[in-house]
């Protein structure tokens, strides 16, 4: 395993069904965590909508994945971000999202959730930290 | 290999790795003869397994990867039964691949 450890973002700007990119996304996230790399994920634009409360998806017939962003934290995600303009823009709050639990079993250390609404000069910052982006 | 398997003279579909077609059609059965194909016989600390592993799938809707596995289970079960020569030594193919395929799980995001 490399010593060098890098700053993947994984950004989300697309709505979690009708196409399959939120999905995919999620999946390379959760296939990536294998790496052992510093990971954070970005929800921007449509994207803020893949962590709202309460989706039902029976009549679109396509499986409700929103169950999984709860395991982020599982998986060494330590850093979730969204977009507090796009929320505000679509009419959502901090409080129409999931809340995700991070814990590190070793130490018993706990973060009791990861996600963070932020404003769009902490966006532009964070994007400028990551070594790579990966845009879905 | 048949893509179908046979429990309790029912034919259940399998995909054509051994992994159960469709997660709804799932019984105990199932897990015995997956086992006993595998030349395992399993115990009251597979089963454990086995369970938390349908568990997961209800809450998170994915069958975790290896890594995540071992430390759940950790914290589920115990300290003891949360670390990799214990699950091995369960499940000899591997703990996530092998478990998830007796419990009806589809194969582990992230496994190749």
């Amino acid at each position: 395993m490399s010593e060098v450890v890098k700053k993947f973002m994984y950004l989300n700007r697309k709505a979690p069904y009708g196409t399959i990119y939120a999905w995919e996304a999620l999946e390379v996230v959760l296939i990536g965590a294998a790496f052992d790399q510093d990971v954070s994920v970005m929800f921007l634009d449509d994207g803020v909508f893949q962590l709202t409360k309460g989706q039902d998806t029976k009549a679109i017939g396509m499986k409700n994945f929103s169950p999984t962003f709860r395991t982020l934290g599982d998986y060494e995600v330590k850093k979730i971000y969204v977009d507090r303009a796009s929320l505000e823009a679509r009419g959502l709050t901090e409080d129409d999202l999931v809340e995700i639990a991070w814990e590190d079993f070793e130490t018993e250390e706990e973060i009791e959730n990861i996600v963070e609404v932020v404003d769009s000069a902490r966006v532009s910052e964070l994007m400028n930290e990551s070594d790579a982006i990966f845009s879905f | 290999m048949s893509d179908t398997i046979e429990v309790d003279g029912k034919q259940f579909a399998v995909d054509e790795e051994g992994y159960l077609a469709n997660l709804n059609d799932w019984v105990p059965g199932v897990a015995n003869v997956m086992a006993a194909q595998d030349n395992l016989e399993l115990t009251d600390e597979h089963w454990d397994i086995i369970n938390f592993l349908r568990e997961y799938y209800e809450e998170y809707q994915i069958a975790p990867a290896v890594r995540v596995l071992t430390k759940a289970v950790g914290k589920k079960l115990g300290k003891d039964k949360g670390n990799s020569k214990y699950l091995y030594s369960l499940f000899p193919y591997g703990p996530a691949k092998q478990a998830c395929r007796f419990a009806g799980l589809p194969k582990p995001t992230g496994c190749v």
